[in-house]
């Protein structure tokens, strides 16, 4: 065979024959595939394997998933239902409480021992959450008093905290019972003078709140097995809230788990739909080309341009909420008629990368119709960008769920998302932090988990964006 | 050059143009006005408030005194705050949004750069992994997140001191900027650091660095010269969005810091449908935005000569 190689010019060329042309069989030396062949996803699944961040967040994601689905079939606690014997109750706080007599009315007169003997301003009854009553030993020349409450020791004739009660007149005894919480509240007494106005002089007293309840709540709330054996003096145990409850008593592991609905809801769905139109309207332009590419990019551009919160607000506010619906609705429209033009403009780059590409060209020659170079070369080869694209259009539309909802643009009470429950953990954000720190949590936890997915994603489908890390 | 920027401003005005429009129709759809309050206003005194500001005429026509208005630059007068013009609202607010804004990207880029830069110095090292954790942070944690937080330790912190080393909210002295402009910028600075490490690492390996190293320049003449010189340029290209994402986003942390940005004035017209208030400051930050964008384009071309303007 080799003597049919040589070079032209060699002085001999030796005759064909038929032989030469037959076929040589099998070669059973030839190299053979070792491994199987793995198709692009095969490969991406395996690069994916490899990146430990990229599989912790994946497990994250299937984690939150859970969270939000599976979680109130095991978490059956109604998210807005109020438990109002624990308002604003941090996780993991005591929760007996003392079972009482129904409350009655206090005539100022009786004293319970531990006070007896003492003087100026004293807690005249054991403190409780039905009521706080105060004593004080009349003032010379007083003609009045002023009763304030505070939730920190007061340091000053500035910092008494919450006026309470102001008193005419030589009455000594004050009934407290304002939205009292188990926790220490200092008390103080300033005496007012014949004109009515307050002095400087003041005294403080500390009461330490127990919680309790009557014998018909247990009943009516079911805390104990058997409601005959019940006398006031017993302990019982309230309802459990794991993560403990909100502002107004409804558990916070209950409406997380209703705010992960609505956040994953608007955070899933609202990509998928803005990135699918992108995803046509881009192929449509790129694919086309020409005056209709021009007209489509112009129009892409000018909604790029709009400002994006300040169109997000608006939209919110034409679309309107009526009474009773929960806005989210709203919201996903007004994100996806805004979001759209990134997804387009980078897949018509892509198409109009793609269309120039050799094997494209030869596929057309070849006779391919547009059909098939849309579905075999154009799709498979743009589905990795698009799939980041998606992953990374995930927390984007959280954040600008959380953040709407955070302003008061967002989904309309009571509905929970976390948006919305950051903003009302922001308000008791000193005294009960937890009410902003959980759903503040999830928030980050699960843009986390998505921004390192969608880095994990990257790396794994797309040489060109992979990241140098 | 010039025509290209003519170009470019041109294109800005029909953008503003398209959301002053767009904002326009969007905002008379909604059903109400803004005489229809809580108060409820007799039908006289209606009549002539609604001839009083022009709102009996048909909306088209409405629209068009609106924009031969806009165009001699008056946007009117407030309806629910009384006798305020819009431009005397932006006047006064707007100052507060932007010096908010302008320390949040210049904390934002000058910690990126540097962040980024240290970053890629120290690949694969501790620096690295721990800025890198902090990063990622960054950017998956919202800016009222940590504004909330933010404020929540500063009031912690004073706390323990026994005296306010910053206060907590407001606006007026130097003091009260720092915290809300950090805290502002800290997402932006994420990603900002994100990007200068990609960019530092691919000019780290470029051949002019080991040109630069084999004619003997030091390590530190190297870095500053031709190092970050050229690695900062991706980061300048984002900058214009950066300032856009904000002075827009600046809306929570004015709402949580108490601070009198124009911000708050956008959301609160929004809910009482202010209409000139609305118009005023969606026209006014939309311009804002559309020719900050402009703006960074032009510098960059000056900065890099290699990037011709089409």
């Amino acid at each position: 065979m080799d003597q049919h190689l040589k070079h032209p010019t060699a002085a001999v060329v030796p005759t064909l024959r038929p032989t030469d042309f037959e076929a040589l069989g099998t070669q059973s030396a030839a190299p053979m595939l070792v491994r199987p062949s793995r198709s692009y996803w095969q490969d991406a699944w395996q690069r994916l394997k490899a990146n430990k961040r990229a599989l912790v967040s994946l497990y994250l994601v299937v984690g939150l998933i859970l969270f939000t689905f599976a979680g109130p079939l095991v978490w059956r606690v109604d998210p807005a239902l109020q438990d109002i014997d624990q308002i604003s109750l941090a996780p993991g706080a005591d929760r007996r409480a003392l079972v009482v007599e129904p409350f009655a009315a206090w005539n100022g007169v009786t004293e319970w021992a531990e006070s007896q003997g003492q003087r100026g301003l004293r807690v005249a009854d054991s403190p409780n959450t039905q009521s706080v009553r105060l004593k004080w030993d009349p003032v010379a020349g007083a003609g009045g008093y002023m009763v304030y409450r505070n939730i920190y020791e007061p340091e000053g004739r500035d910092s008494l905290g919450l006026p309470l009660m102001q008193i005419e007149g030589a009455q000594n005894y004050y009934e407290d019972r304002l939205d009292l919480q188990p926790e220490t509240y200092y008390y103080s007494l300033v005496p007012l003078d014949g004109a009515g106005q307050q002095g400087n002089d003041y005294q403080t007293v500390t009461a330490e709140v127990r919680r309790v309840i009557t014998v018909d709540e247990v009943i009516a709330r079911n805390l104990v097995d058997d409601p005959s054996a019940l006398m006031p003096g017993d302990e019982v145990m309230l309802a459990w809230h794991p993560l403990g409850t909100d502002y107004l008593g409804r558990d916070m592991l209950a409406r997380l788990m209703a705010g992960a609905q609505v956040s994953l809801f608007i955070g899933l769905l609202a990509p998928l739909l803005f990135v699918s139109f992108g995803v046509v309207y881009g192929a449509t332009a790129g694919f086309i080309g020409g005056r209709l590419d021009q007209l489509f990019m112009r129009f892409a551009d000018f909604v790029v341009a709009l400002p994006f919160l300040l169109f997000m607000i608006l939209f919110q506010v034409v679309f309107g909420i009526g009474p009773g619906e929960s806005g989210i609705i709203p919201m996903m429209v007004a994100l996806v008629i805004l979001s759209w033009p990134a997804t387009a403009r980078l897949v018509r780059g892509q198409i109009l990368q793609i269309r120039e590409e050799a094997y494209v060209s030869a596929a057309r020659l070849l006779g391919a119709s547009n059909k098939y170079l849309i579905t075999r070369h154009m799709i498979p080869n743009t589905l990795g960008v698009i799939l980041v694209t998606l992953t990374f259009a995930v927390p984007t539309a959280i954040f600008t769920e959380a953040f709407l909802s955070f302003i008061g643009m967002g989904v309309a009470p009571p509905t929970a998302s976390w948006g919305s429950m950051c903003n009302e953990g922001l308000k008791t954000m000193l005294t009960h932090p937890h009410e902003l720190i959980f759903p503040a949590a999830m928030i980050s936890i699960t843009v986390l988990a998505f921004n390192l997915l969608g880095d994990g994603l990257r790396d794994a489908l797309d040489a060109r964006m992979r990241s140098s890390e | 050059m010039w025509m290209y920027t003519l170009k470019r401003l041109l294109q800005g005005v029909i953008t503003v143009w398209f959301i002053a429009t767009a904002t326009f129709f969007g905002m008379h759809s909604v059903p109400g006005d803004p005489l229809s309050g809580e108060r409820a206003t007799n039908a006289t005194i209606r009549a002539n408030l609604e001839a009083r500001y022009g709102l009996d005429r048909p909306v088209s026509e409405q629209y068009f005194i609106f924009m031969g208005n806009m165009l001699r630059g008056d946007f009117g007068i407030s309806y629910t705050q009384q006798n305020r013009e819009v431009n005397d609202i932006i006047r006064e607010h707007f100052p507060v949004s932007a010096t908010l804004g302008l320390l949040a990207v210049l904390f934002a880029a000058a910690g990126g750069i540097l962040f980024g830069a240290l970053t890629a110095l120290y690949r694969n090292r501790l620096p690295d992994y721990i800025i890198m954790f902090l990063v990622i942070l960054g950017i998956s944690v919202p800016s009222f997140v940590f504004a909330a937080l933010g404020q929540l330790s500063l009031v912690n912190v004073n706390n323990v001191l026994g005296f306010s080393i910053l206060p907590v909210a407001g606006w007026g002295t130097v003091g009260h900027m720092l915290l809300p402009a950090l805290v502002l910028g800290l997402g932006t600075m994420a990603y900002m650091t994100r990007l200068m490490r990609s960019s530092m690492l691919e000019v780290m390996s470029a051949d002019y660095i080991r040109t630069a190293k084999a004619k003997g320049l030091s390590p530190t003449r190297i870095f500053a010269r031709h190092q970050l010189r050229n690695a900062v340029m991706p980061v300048i290209t984002v900058l214009g969005p950066a300032i856009a994402a904000i002075t827009t986003g600046g809306f929570v942390v004015e709402l949580v810091f108490a601070i009198p940005g124009l911000g708050r004035y956008f959301v609160q017209a929004v809910q009482q449908l202010d209409y000139t208030v609305i118009m005023g400051t969606t026209v006014f930050y939309g311009a804002f935005l559309v020719f900050m964008v402009i703006m960074v384009d032009l510098v960059y071309s000056w900065i890099d000569p290699r990037v011709r303007l089409q």
